[in-house]
């Protein structure tokens, strides 16, 4: 019985916690008017579904969801593949002071990004690359986290499995493509995840650099419903839905990598 | 293929190599060439550039002119803005630190408490984690816009008021709701995972020898998982030192200076004004600032967080 109660409780908080989804997609699909209106209804009078495809038309959303997947996933890329060649060296190469350039790659751990900003978009402009695709990744795809992250995971696969290739006489890039990479799955995954999720929420980097209003992202897109005349509420509100469905979809169907990536953490805060 | 021969070639031990490229030098450089001339170029030129920038007047357009400290001086002493911006950083950053790791250890230590179903009630306090922050920070906008659903309903309640973003005590408090409800999530997973090591054996025995339900989690299960509590409010403490989206989508700062926070200063000084060395020193303030409240948590560490588990 106490049981039942515990969950009920916690299942009407969790609730709560739902309704701003809720409210976003309720005022989505109401006319602007009625979303003003005083006092606020829980549900439109008129459901106008219309609204998120006129969202679309409205403002180029397919072209800004282009820009922010192409953004997403060549960060991702470029990190993933970065972080498996760098975090190898780390973990099975022998050369000197690779103690101390390890100890570095973690000390810049420590530095805020949004300290960066000012000095990087300098470079970008210098390079002549402001409101360019390359313009916009290459800055952001040289993470050391992931290096590190990849070291640590590579130093739990057995060198046995190396060390027969070895005597075969593979080189080191291809023991690393062919046998380490295909075992190291799930930390290439949860990097994945992490730096995709992280750059389609990114703003203030994209809003600076992609100048122009065909080169904006999602999040930069949907500032552009506040204009001087007011706020398109209803079809901000579908903008807003729409830019949240990849997030919430990969929370779900990946629950439980997301839960053992974070859990790996709580260990490792342990240590 | 070119690419694997190359690397055949540079992997065989050359004869007459640099003392610093011995053993296997030659291929650790090929493997980490990419990651350091990416680190170099967009990690420590800006790191430098930063610096070098906070001791000058760069407006961008034009050449930079060195003025040494005079931009610190002034953030310090006649920027009539600088002190409110670093009164905001530190009263949101405090509040929302305080209120998250409270949210999140209560939710953790409730949700696993459950017999069933934890994993979809993780899954429902992490979503807003996964979202844009800024279309996040647009639907609690619409909820607490002038006449929108907070107003109608403190109306109900014959508390009237006209949108909480223009008041100037308000409008923090919600940006930090909202920031709350963004972001308490991850720590929730964070906590309820440690939660989820500790033996439960130990509780068992605890148990047995008659300890309630508090004394369990005051005396066993907090100490346990406090290095996890420490990490957790060590990197909530840095993320909400450089509050922006929120701001930026919300208040704009204002109304006055109200919300205006290192962050969002930074933003304004460097991209609306275009006063780069300004804003890069305001940036470096940012960090001494992120770095003495770490290394104050670190200190306090000793006094509440217990590694011999």
């Amino acid at each position: 019985m106490l049981d039942i109660i515990n969950h009920a409780a916690l299942g009407l908080v969790a609730i709560a916690f739902l309704f701003p989804f809720f409210w976003m997609v309720s005022n989505a699909v109401r006319s602007n008017a009625e979303v003003t209106a005083i006092p606020a209804r829980i549900l439109p009078n008129v459901f106008e579904w219309g609204n998120l495809a006129a969202a679309w038309t409205q403002l180029p959303f397919g072209r800004f969801f282009l820009n922010s997947a192409i953004i997403a996933v060549c960060v991702t890329v470029i990190t993933v593949v970065v972080s498996c060649l760098s975090g190898y060296a780390f973990a099975r190469l022998k050369f000197r002071g690779r103690e101390t350039l390890l100890l570095g790659y973690i000390g810049t751990l420590m530095v805020p990004p949004l300290m960066l900003i000012i000095p990087l978009f300098l470079i970008v402009n210098k390079l002549n690359l402001v409101n360019t695709f390359p313009g916009v990744i290459l800055p952001i795809s040289f993470g050391t986290f992931g290096a590190f992250l990849m070291r640590q995971f590579f130093l739990s696969i057995p060198i046995e499995l190396e060390e027969a290739a070895r005597i075969d006489g593979a080189s080191r890039l291809r023991i690393l493509v062919s046998i380490i990479v295909p075992l190291s799955m799930p930390a290439i995954g949860l990097l994945s995840l992490f730096t995709f999720i992280g750059q389609w929420n990114n703003f203030l980097w994209p809003l600076i650099v992609m100048t122009g209003a065909d080169n904006a992202t999602l999040p930069v897109g949907l500032t552009l419903f506040q204009t001087q005349q007011g706020t398109q509420w209803n079809y901000l509100m579908a903008g807003a839905t729409l830019s949240m469905l990849p997030g919430i979809f990969l929370a779900i169907i990946l629950q439980k990598l997301i839960y053992n990536s974070i859990a790996l953490n709580a260990g490792m805060g342990g240590r | 293929m070119m690419l694997g021969k190359h690397t055949d070639l540079i992997a065989r031990p050359r004869p007459r190599s640099h003392k610093w490229f011995r053993g296997e030098g030659w291929t650790a450089l090929f493997f980490l060439l990419p990651g350091l001339i990416g680190i170099v170029l967009f990690l420590v030129l800006p790191i430098l550039a930063s610096i070098v920038l906070s001791f000058t007047n760069w407006q961008l357009l034009g050449s930079p002119r060195f003025v040494g400290i005079s931009n610190y001086v002034r953030l310090f002493t006649t920027d009539p803005q600088f002190w409110t911006v670093l009164r905001n950083t530190l009263f949101f950053t405090v509040e929302y630190l305080v209120l998250n790791i409270i949210i999140s250890l209560g939710l953790a230590t409730w949700i696993s408490s459950l017999k069933f179903g934890q994993r979809w009630f993780r899954v429902i306090f992490f979503l807003p984690t996964f979202t844009p922050l800024i279309a996040v920070a647009m639907v609690w906008m619409l909820i607490f816009t002038s006449g929108g659903l907070f107003d109608s309903l403190m109306a109900s309640l014959s508390v009237p008021l006209a949108g909480v973003l223009n008041d100037r005590t308000l409008a923090m408090q919600a940006v930090v709701l909202t920031s709350i409800w963004a972001g308490v999530g991850y720590n929730t997973v964070l906590f309820n995972a440690a939660l989820d090591m500790v033996p439960s054996t130990y509780l068992e025995a605890a148990r047995i020898d008659g300890a309630t339900a508090w004394d369990r989690f005051w005396k066993i299960r907090l100490p346990l998982i406090s290095p996890t509590l420490f990490f957790g409010t060590v990197m909530t403490a840095i993320t909400s030192l450089q509050v922006f989206d929120q701001i930026y989508v919300m208040t704009k700062g204002g109304p006055g200076s109200s919300t205006a926070t290192l962050g969002y200063a930074i933003y304004q000084r460097g991209f609306q004004n275009f006063q780069m060395g300004y804003a890069s020193a305001i940036a470096w303030v940012m960090f001494a600032l992120i770095m003495a409240l770490t290394a104050l948590q670190f200190w306090f560490q000793r006094k509440w967080v217990h590694y011999d588990a």
